[in-house]
């Protein structure tokens, strides 16, 4: 997509990345000891604690993920939402208190709190380490996702600016500063979603969504033995047809620039639809429908071709309600965009098509997971949608970032309210994604090569300063929590592995070096993976870290917590098998084998999500191993 | 090594009570969620039916998902709190 660039958004982005330096310079002379590196002192209010937690939480996944997921995909995005705040109720009636109590600086101290076992150290710093990985990679690409627009810069400008800023942070400050800069962040997000649901609704709904919007050309084709020998309108030449999975792109040729059309047949007519097309021709040039991008071809799309109240087919409907905005999509027909990818000789062509839609699909499950029996669902695609809904449901209380936040509170009534006040901001959130991300599929906003960007740039249509403002939160967004898995990662390093661990003698002030060390690391290698994984949607990459966290530490967390027989043998092996059986999975699934460039459907393992075997499949071993290791519990006392 | 948290934790009488209201709502959300989930998997097309004001199930169990995990977090602080001033006392 092509995007001018507005001074204002640059400045307004200047401000909000100087303002959260300058947090964090504040802070950094105030954190000397390594509790208040990792746990800000643990002297943290639990209201802001709880809106930090917030924006901690509503990472780039939630904003730009479930957002654009939503905006092409309809309620199959809104299930993230609905999976992500479920996941609290587990962190707030099993894990906040308890974890609290037992815990000091990380995630493992609380697991290893009871055993003191070097086994549970190891695995747990391991798991933390990857955990946060997997969670780093999709907020590495929705910073690289929103700089092309905001700054006119390349998506690895933005990976690499977000990297360096955060390994500033966190090397400088530690938990202190990212605990105010996510709740500066929380609250700006919250406000400012609430500011753009407004707009989308006093918009309301109209078939053209603004005036600049690309009206589609439909030609008429003139057919003889089912190929198209030619279009009735002598300005277009055919050049060639391509049939993928059943449907007909044909290549014209008008003024000496190509273009493809996509062949539909209705009521006995066969005609030619416009569509968006890239093409990689053979010397690595990407040109923009037939044309290169400086030409700016290439359009952003997404709107209604039938709007229907009380009935009556309208034109637009004026500003309308929550509730009304719902109800009238659903009754109504959208226009979609799919997209295939085909070879044409050397050339590398990605179509987006229209794709009409009633209301009613897009308003209930089954876009993006086939579910219902006529749309073909295997047992794999169910599968898959009961493995996201319960990676999404176990895998908050397992996130690292989100449970080092414990700690900096000071007493265990203080995280369990600063639980409730972020379930409260969170939820809230999530109920204007549905109106955000529905008002992004029907404004003409979407730049169909990044799904992640739909929030911002419907926040764009309606103004540059309203765009410059979510954007700037946008990526402070990402700063935030990147910040915050950076510190749970460094913690994991420096704290877990080399201090409890190898048991390197280290004075306070040398730890806190260590920890920023790591840090650093750290941030240089999600740059790097950042960087390899454009062009996925945030909010399933976080998917997957959340399957990767509730296999390898939530059995652990709540057996540990629940279930006396428990191990430290039990522990470690659970979390070792959490690991590699949902790695794994995802190592070999159909969305993994699309990205290293063979054919999806030869995946070995059809899942996409791997928690409900890996889960499962870490909370049976814990139990047997358990059982088989009973004797060392026994020569222990933790009567303690 | 020590392993005691950042801040020393007082002692409380209301753990055991707190902990026993949590299980129970967790269960109960529980509950309803794989009832959402159960919904998709095994009927889905009950998800498009009309329920109350032109919404459909979908929407309404959805956002109804949301809202009640909100107002369930606002019980358990309420009895929670009690619990706490009760036991704690001395």
């Amino acid at each position: 997509m092509i995007y001018e660039v507005s001074n204002l958004a640059i400045i307004i982005f200047l401000f909000i990345v100087g303002l959260v330096l300058g947090l964090s310079f504040y802070f950094a002379r105030k954190t000397k000891s390594s509790a208040g590196y990792y746990a800000a002192g643990g002297n943290i209010h639990w209201s802001v604690n709880g809106i930090a937690f917030a924006g901690d939480y509503l990472s780039a996944a939630s904003f730009l993920g479930i957002c654009g997921m939503i905006a092409y995909s309809g309620y199959d995005g809104f299930l993230y939402s609905i999976g992500y705040l479920a996941g609290w109720v587990v962190a707030l009636f099993l894990v906040a208190e308890p974890l609290k109590k037992l815990g000091k600086y990380t995630f493992a101290d609380a697991l290893d709190s009871k055993f003191n076992s070097k086994s549970i150290k190891l695995a747990a710093s391991i798991s933390t380490l990857i955990v946060s990985i997997f969670y780093l990679i999709p907020q590495m690409v929705g910073a690289g996702d929103l700089v092309v627009p905001l700054l006119g810069l390349p998506h690895w400008m933005g990976v690499l600016i977000v990297g360096s800023i955060v390994i500033f942070i966190v090397a400088t400050a530690g938990m202190t500063s990212t605990t105010y800069v996510q709740f500066i962040k929380g609250a700006l997000l919250v406000v400012f979603s609430t500011i753009l649901t407004i707009y989308i609704l006093n918009n309301g709904l109209s078939l053209t969504p603004n005036e600049n919007y690309h009206k589609f050309t439909q030609l008429e084709a003139i057919v003889s033995n089912d190929t198209i020998v030619n279009v009735t309108n002598p300005a277009y030449i055919v050049k060639t047809t391509k049939v993928v999975d059943k449907s007909v792109f044909v290549k014209l040729e008008k003024d000496g620039s190509i273009c493809w059309y996509k062949l539909n047949k209705k009521e006995g007519k066969t005609t030619l639809d416009e569509i968006l097309s890239t093409t990689v021709i053979a010397s690595g040039e990407k040109l923009y429908n037939g044309a290169p991008k400086s030409e700016k071809k290439f359009y952003q799309v997404g709107h209604l071709s039938k709007i229907i109240v009380d009935g009556k087919e309208v034109d637009k409907t004026g500003p309308v309600g929550p509730f009304e905005f719902i109800k009238t999509i659903e009754k109504s027909e959208v226009v979609r965009f799919s997209k295939k990818t085909f070879s044409d000789g050397s050339d590398k062509v990605t179509v987006w098509y229209q794709q009409i839609t009633k209301g009613e699909d897009v308003m209930k499950p089954g876009l993006l997971y086939k579910l219902s029996d006529a749309s073909g669902a295997t047992i794999w695609d169910k599968l898959n949608f009961l493995s996201l809904m319960l990676a999404l449901f176990l895998g908050t209380s397992a996130l690292p970032h989100i449970l080092i936040r414990y700690y900096t509170v000071p007493s265990q009534r203080a995280a369990r309210k600063s639980t409730i006040v972020a379930i409260a901001a969170i939820g809230f959130f999530y109920i204007l994604t549905l109106y955000m991300g529905l008002g992004s599929m029907i404004n003409g906003v979407l730049d169909v090569e990044s799904s992640n960007m739909s929030g911002p740039l419907l926040a764009k249509s309606f103004g540059v300063g309203l765009f410059s403002i979510i954007s700037a939160i946008a990526f402070a967004t990402v700063l935030g929590t990147v910040s915050g898995l950076i510190v749970a990662s460094s913690g994991a390093i420096a704290h877990d592995f080399i201090d409890k661990y190898l048991q390197v003698e280290m004075t306070d002030n040398a730890k806190v070096k260590a920890g920023k060390i790591a840090a650093m690391c750290v941030g240089i290698f999600a740059i790097i993976l950042g960087i390899l994984f454009k062009g996925m949607n945030v909010s399933f990459l976080v998917g997957l870290a959340f399957a990767v966290a509730a296999s390898a530490n939530l059995p652990a967390i709540l057996f540990l917590l629940f279930w006396k027989k428990t191990t430290a043998k039990g522990i470690a092996w659970s979390i070792i098998v959490g690991i590699v059986s949902s790695i794994g999975i995802i190592l070999f699934s159909p969305t993994m084998y699309d990205k290293y460039g063979l054919i999806p459907k030869d995946a070995p393992i059809p899942l996409d999500n791997p928690g409900i075997i890996s889960i499962p499949l870490a909370v049976l071993t814990l139990i047997v191993v358990s059982l088989m290791t009973q004797k060392d519990n026994s020569t222990k006392d933790f009567s303690k | 090594m020590l392993h005691e948290p950042a801040v020393v934790i007082s002692t409380d009488n209301a753990a055991s009570k707190k902990s026993k209201l949590g299980i129970i709502l967790f269960f109960v959300y529980t509950v309803i969620y794989s009832g959402f989930v159960l919904i998709g998997l095994t009927k889905p097309e009950l998800m498009g039916l009309e329920l109350i004001g032109g919404q459909n199930i979908a929407i309404i169990y959805g956002f109804g998902l949301i809202v009640l995990a909100i107002v369930m977090g606002f019980i358990y602080n309420y009895f929670c709190t009690k619990m706490e001033k009760k036991l704690n006392k001395n």
